[in-house]
């Protein structure tokens, strides 16, 4: 069994409180740091362990720490992305709720490291019992010494406050949660000038993932290197997957980068195969935004290799025949899924959240939600269909922020894997708007 | 700033004013505005599940800003109910990864049982039915949340259930005691 770096202590009775999280080794990170490190220090071991941001787009943690502008008499800020809402994504959701302690120490070693005196916690508004948790384990902080002024008598000083949002999925992009919580509606800025130049009310601001943050106190307890012995290669710890759909064991699991993507559906320490009986037919490997893979796909490259849960393996061939590890929002589809179906599902919420602001993404998400419902409930032309892939290429690459990109990508993968069963929702729209009909591929080529 | 009467009649409790200064607390003096979302949530909590005008003018006044800076912001974020709803509102996860697991039919299983559509409130007024995009639980799906709470995991049995317990609970704020 894969060893836990996060989770190891999860099911520990009343490891939500202080006294017993403190009692599992907890806090410990911020005493080697502040007593026996200087900020600096803790930057280069974050940046030697190899960690990669854990909110999707796998950026290396320690570079982007050390990029944080240090101008004269400016506040910096360290503001963590709790905002969870990329579909089939439940995994910070888990750590915050049993975990709290944890983050919270994240943020003291992070902030430490990075200068902040004040942090933030910005968490979707949905989320709000999940705030009261953290809310009360940063009391219990406080109450010990761990926040507050000079902590642990050592002259660094830091408050730690929790921010609901209001329901915004783009809220989750970096710039757009800055604003949200300087109080303004969650449009995405222009980039340059990034956040760590001008973030939070216009000061140097890190923004890192909840599971990036929480992997912080493992690296500096236990050094880089043995951080760095987890992984492979450039894909390096572990990584906390949300297994979902139609699998028998849906839920949380931490799983140590490598582990073949066979393996993780499959085994009985994990998903423990596909529900009732049935075949896989599609897997979702990173969030609703990667590309979609057929069966065939996401178990083996077009090299007939294994594919692993890695960073480089997903990707391995591109958009072609690849994928990504995305936020690790892996949900998998049996033989009974509509293909058609569900991606309007996901075309809709892009259009619904999409803020508005360029219109490519605008009108495009719009596009393509109206033309998928209009395949899935009968009235597609065949033309609907290149129309699908020529709006996603007109997204692609135009738009301020990454969601239009991620509204496209799903729409273009699923037509470039599943073209047949769109044209089979063409051709025979009486067929396929029956209750519970499904594609099916044997059937089709007789038909 | 200029007030008008209805403004003055909506008067937050002792108890969420506490709130509201707490996290008014959390923000530099000169962002203040920083608390709005905050705040919405506990002008929507404190006036039976929705903000009406005169609620958003009274937080506005709050945080010294124009009115409009905070319609701006009721409008843009899908938590904010800008017009009355029942007693309860059910907010249904409809997402790709919830309807693998059968989001379509828990919506067609409550709009039978509360003899409304979604969007709609049902007859006695106990409880407004909407959908609403992932909210972090696709393990657990189908599901939905009432105000914090989630209902996980829900079959038509569990979801009647529900429905039933949710009848008889007596609405609390959180800063009330027995929350
Ligand atoms: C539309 C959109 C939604 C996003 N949602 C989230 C999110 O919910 N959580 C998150 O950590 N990052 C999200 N991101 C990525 C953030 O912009 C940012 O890269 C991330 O928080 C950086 O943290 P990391 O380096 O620790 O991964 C989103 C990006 C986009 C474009
Ligand atoms: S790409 Fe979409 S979500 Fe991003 S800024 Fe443009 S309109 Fe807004
Ligand atoms: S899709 Fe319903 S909770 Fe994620």
């Amino acid at each position: 069994m894969g060893r836990k770096l996060l989770t190891e202590h999860i099911n520990v009775e009343g490891i939500h409180t202080f006294d017993v999280y403190r009692k599992h080794g907890g806090y410990a990170s911020v005493e080697k740091a502040i007593k026996t490190m200087s900020p600096e220090e803790v930057v280069e071991e974050v940046k030697a362990s190899g960690l990669r941001g854990r909110g999707g787009a796998g950026f290396p943690t320690g570079m982007k720490w050390s990029f944080l502008a240090k101008p004269e008499g400016k506040p910096r800020y360290l503001v963590c992305n709790a905002d969870e809402s990329e579909p089939g994504t439940f995994k910070d959701r888990y750590l915050m709720e049993k975990l709290p302690h944890l983050l919270i120490e994240g943020m003291i070693t992070s902030s430490y490291a990075l200068g902040a005196r004040t942090s933030y916690i910005y968490i979707r508004g949905e989320l709000l019992y999940v705030l009261r948790i953290l809310e009360k384990a940063i009391a219990e902080a406080y109450a010990n010494g761990f926040l507050g002024e000079n902590i642990l008598g050592s002259g660094y000083s830091l408050d730690l406050h929790v921010h609901p949002g209001g329901g915004a999925y783009i809220c989750g992009e970096e710039t757009a949660l800055l604003e949200s919580l300087e109080g303004k509606r969650g449009n995405p800025r222009n980039k340059p000038p990034f956040p760590a130049v001008w973030g939070l009310y216009g000061c140097p601001t890190v923004v890192n993932n909840v599971e990036s943050i929480a992997t912080v106190p493992w690296i500096i307890t236990n050094t880089a290197a043995e951080y760095a012995k987890f992984g492979i290669g450039r894909s390096a710890g572990t990584k906390l997957i949300s297994a979902g759909g139609n699998i028998n064991k849906p839920g949380v699991y931490e799983i140590e980068l490598g582990v073949p993507v066979e393996e993780f559906i499959y085994s009985d320490e994990y998903c423990g195969g596909i529900w009732k009986g049935r075949d896989m037919k599609a897997v979702i490997a990173g969030g609703s935004s990667v590309p979609i893979l057929p069966k065939e796909l996401i178990l083996k490259t077009t090299n007939g290799e294994d594919r692993l849960m890695t960073y480089e393996s997903l990707s391995d061939g591109g958009f072609a025949t690849g994928t990504m590890l995305g936020s690790g929002g892996f949900f998998v589809m049996d033989d009974q899924t509509c293909i058609v179906r569900h991606t309007w599902t996901l075309a809709r919420f892009y259009h619904h959240e999409s803020c508005g602001q360029c219109s490519p993404c605008r009108e495009g998400t719009g596009w393509m939600e109206k033309v998928l419902h209009r395949i899935e409930h009968g009235h597609g032309h065949m033309r609907d269909i290149d129309l699908l892939v020529s709006v996603a290429k007109q997204i692609e690459g135009n738009t301020i922020c990454p969601l239009g990109d991620a509204a496209a990508w799903p729409v273009a993968a699923a037509v470039r894997h599943f073209r047949e069963e769109f044209e089979w929702h063409v051709k025979h729209p009486q067929a396929a708007t029956a209750p519970g009909a499904v594609f099916n591929k044997s059937e089709s080529v007789l038909a | 700033m200029e007030q008008t009467a209805s403004v003055n009649q909506v008067q937050f409790s002792e108890g969420a004013m506490a709130e509201i200064r707490r996290y008014l607390s959390h923000y530099p003096a000169d962002r203040q505005k920083s608390a709005i979302l905050p705040i919405l949530h506990i002008a929507q909590a404190e006036f039976g599940g929705w903000v009406s005008p005169e609620v958003m003018d009274k937080v506005a006044e709050i945080l010294n800003i124009q009115p409009i800076e905070v319609y701006e912001v009721a409008t843009f974020y899908t938590m904010f109910n800008l017009k009355p709803v029942g007693k309860h509102v059910l907010e249904v996860c409809r997402t790709g990864p919830c309807m693998l697991r059968g989001s379509d039919q828990l919506i067609e299983h409550l709009e039978n049982r509360l003899g409304c559509k979604v969007g709609e409130t049902s007859a006695d007024g106990n409880f407004t039915l909407k959908t609403v995009e992932c909210l972090a639980s696709c393990g657990t799906g189908p599901m939905l949340q009432v105000r914090e709470q989630f209902y996980e995991d829900l079959n038509p049995a569990r979801a009647d259930q529900m429905l039933e317990d949710l009848k008889a609970l007596t609405v609390r704020k959180p800063w009330e005691e027995n929350y």
